[in-house]
């Protein structure tokens, strides 16, 4: 083997990094947990949280929340790699928080259950009595998360208080916390969409299928093609399409926007992303789009 | 392709942030829907031009006032470089954050307002990054567009700034002119300022040589995490997983233990599942031992010839984060590398005024944002450098065990006198 003193590149010193944070949780953290959404992000981090304790197994589990509302080749490929890598899954269903009468599902064709997430998400950190949140957030989506700490404090409420939040220097992260309450860690804080993909491509990493170019049913409503599934109620006028699209992010069927692409590959998607001039965020998500602050205000009561 | 990562800082109305958005915007790298809602917001809000700082001030609060609170990280990326800025709070309540932001940071970048010139701020943010021995600095003199792109006045700043440059310590100070605002000199040229015959702002960002501030003299390994499968393919697998600080290691090497001080061989180094020749710095690997020896986290690995100080004593400088002043009576959670301790600061040698460098003897304690040299004991002995030597096995936080808030931090000037 060659012996070079280069410095590692961009992805080598995001990898790096992400998995010194992931260490730094298993070792001092007595019951974390990795959230997977089945998305390219959270398939990034579990490929690191394996790499990171190779060849020892992952220790902690995996844990899903289910909006009961997912394109079914997300959750297929959920299943198939949580087979693959023999890891535990817990799955909290939204669906349950609906029926247990914990929330209430919003009505009429907009209707999501984005926001519901945070109540069935924060019940079932409350009783699995999780104390470290992994999640696949990167500062570079959105202008609340690019405030966000790599170990980010939540309160008994789950939570976060941005204005007062903890000076985070070099990579001495403060993980400590009173009982009940948790802290919420984003190992590639760090990342962009791109350096994501090119990650995805440097690694091989599978991802749902959805992702890459596919002919599907669209319907165009609020500047967004939103896929016709049997969760979206379509309206009087609207007329589905059939499209060459693929989708940027993967989330609840009934806000998550496709783009129409042909890029059917991982070096397609990487050429389009570089040359995109919209944000991932902006081009598919609609629960960003109530206002200027809608993420920060959903973060705030504890969304991921 | 390389990573940089810069801090900026300036006073409030420096315009940081409009500078932050004009590199991002000059550079392709802010996108329509993103432009779309600044356009939206500044015109709802009746201003006569789109202000790009409402691309970085992220929290209702800080738009609501038109100032930056906390660290904003932003990212973009050249076909040479890809790049991290933390973007830190000019104001003096958040000076805490500047100091996060310039730990991580390679090169700082410093904002003065060519109508005002160096204020108490700008000095402040200068001594600052020179504390967390940011080695390269770049002042920009913005707004040259409402000094009608004097040359005088740029030379004002640089001979003033430079002057009190010369007691700290970077190895490369840069002045550019610019109007964030206008965007001269930031990416392109400016048209305006025929005189400046230097850099713009993006290609010496591009540029600058960073490489060469990494350790690779004294090897430093802090033990993370103990990886042990127990499993039927690996019973006796011991691994010791963590991230070079500095130096390298190769396997063959003979390495001390600490705190134990036994010596062993590494068997072999491997970096997530792969086995490689040699661990550099900022990797994170997993080390493999000859010797079965009781090493956990919190030691370190170094070379027998090549020693960290070991001791309980220590002389740092502290930079104070919380409103509960500093107390010589408490005792203080202590977070060094992934070791941690308790501590009490035994002497507070001085504080530093970071104006005018004046150091105030005789004083009881430091409070929100003040700068101290102090003595400290901990109840465990630390492994450390100095840390102009080696930043993470130099500096350390100190948590508030009542409320577990991080209070203050410190990087070790070394063994107690």
């Amino acid at each position: 083997m060659e012996l070079t003193l280069a410095a590692p590149d961009n992805l080598a010193q995001l990898e790096a990094e992400a998995v010194y944070v992931i260490r730094e949780v298993a070792a001092e953290f007595e019951r974390p947990v990795l959230l997977f959404s089945g998305g390219k992000d959270s398939m990034v981090m579990l490929h690191l949280a394996v790499k990171a304790f190779k060849p020892a197994r992952t220790p902690f589990p995996i844990m899903h929340v289910d909006t009961g509302q997912n394109f079914d080749e997300v959750i297929e490929f959920r299943d198939r790699i949580v087979e693959q890598l023999g890891l535990q899954l817990i799955v909290a269903s939204v669906q349950e928080s609906i029926d247990t009468g914990r929330v209430v599902e919003e009505t009429g064709p907009r209707a999501s259950r984005n926001r519901l997430q945070t109540v069935c998400l924060l019940d079932a950190i409350r009783q699995h009595r999780f104390d470290a949140v992994f999640g696949g957030g990167r500062r570079d989506e959105e202008k609340a998360r690019a405030k966000e700490r790599f170990f980010s404090h939540r309160d008994e409420f789950g939570q976060w208080d941005p204005k007062n939040q903890r000076p985070e220097l070099w990579s001495l992260y403060n993980g400590r916390h009173r009982a009940g309450e948790h802290l919420r860690v984003f190992p590639i804080s760090n990342w962009t969409e791109l350096d994501v993909w090119q990650y995805i491509a440097a690694e091989d990493l599978d991802i749902p299928s959805i992702y890459y170019a596919h002919r599907r049913m669209v319907v165009e409503r609020d500047g967004m093609r939103l896929a016709v599934t049997k969760h979206l109620t379509l309206l009087p006028d609207e007329e589905p399409e059939e499209t060459l699209v693929r989708f940027r992010t993967v989330g609840d069927a009934s806000c998550t926007g496709a783009v129409e692409s042909s890029a059917s590959t991982v070096q397609a998607v990487i050429d389009e992303i570089a040359a995109s001039r919209v944000t991932e965020r902006g081009a598919t998500r609609a629960d960003d789009r109530f206002s200027e602050a809608a993420m920060e205000d959903r973060k705030k009561e504890g969304y991921f | 392709m390389g990573l940089l990562r810069f801090a900026t800082a300036g006073s409030v109305d420096d315009g940081k942030s409009t500078l932050i958005g004009r590199l991002l915007l000059d550079s392709k790298q802010i996108f329509e829907d993103q432009l779309d809602a600044v356009e939206r917001s500044s015109r709802d809000r009746g201003y006569d031009y789109t202000n790009l700082a409402l691309l970085t001030d992220g929290l209702r609060a800080e738009r609501e006032q038109g100032i930056t609170i906390d660290v904003a990280y932003r990212y973009f990326a050249t076909p040479r470089r890809k790049f991290i800025i933390a973007d830190t709070p000019g104001h003096v309540h958040y000076t805490r954050n500047m100091v996060t932001g310039a730990s991580t940071a390679d090169l700082a970048l410093i904002l003065i307002d060519a109508r005002n010139g160096l204020r108490e701020q700008s000095r402040r943010h200068a001594v600052i990054a020179s504390l967390l021995r940011v080695k390269h600095l770049v002042v920009c003199v913005n707004k040259m567009d409402l000094v009608d792109y004097e040359e005088s006045v740029f030379n004002e700043v640089r001979d003033e700034f430079s002057q009190f440059a010369e007691r700290l310590e970077f190895t490369d100070l840069t002045f550019i002119p610019i109007s964030a605002l206008d965007g001269d000199n930031v990416v392109s040229h400016s048209a305006n300022m025929p005189w400046y015959g230097g850099a713009t702002l993006l290609w010496h960002l591009e540029n600058a040589y960073v490489a060469s501030d990494r350790n690779l003299i004294d090897p430093r390994f802090p033990v993370q995490y103990v990886i042990r499968p127990m499993s039927r393919s690996h019973p006796d697998y011991r691994g010791y997983a963590g991230r070079v600080e500095a130096g390298v290691f190769r396997p063959g090497d003979e390495v001390l233990c600490l705190p134990s001080g036994f010596t062993t061989t590494i068997e072999s180094i491997e970096v997530l599942g792969e086995p490689v020749a040699a661990g550099e710095p900022n990797l994170s690997l997993t080390m493999i031992l000859r010797d079965p020896l009781d090493v956990s986290r919190g030691d370190l690995i170094c070379r027998p010839g090549n020693r960290p100080h070991s001791g309980q004593d220590i002389d740092a400088m502290v930079c104070w984060f919380s409103d509960q002043p500093m107390s010589l009576t408490s005792t203080y959670s202590i977070k060094h590398t992934t070791r941690t301790v308790r501590g009490r600061i035994n002497l507070l040698r001085y504080r530093l005024d970071t104006e005018t460098l004046h150091r105030e003897e005789g004083v009881e304690q430091l409070g929100m944002n003040e700068i101290g040299r102090v003595t400290m004991r901990t109840t465990q002995p630390l492994f450390f450098d100095p840390y102009h030597r080696c930043r993470s096995t130099g500096s350390f936080i100190f948590v508030d065990e009542a409320t577990n808030e991080t209070v203050g931090c410190g990087m070790i000037l070394g063994p107690a006198a």
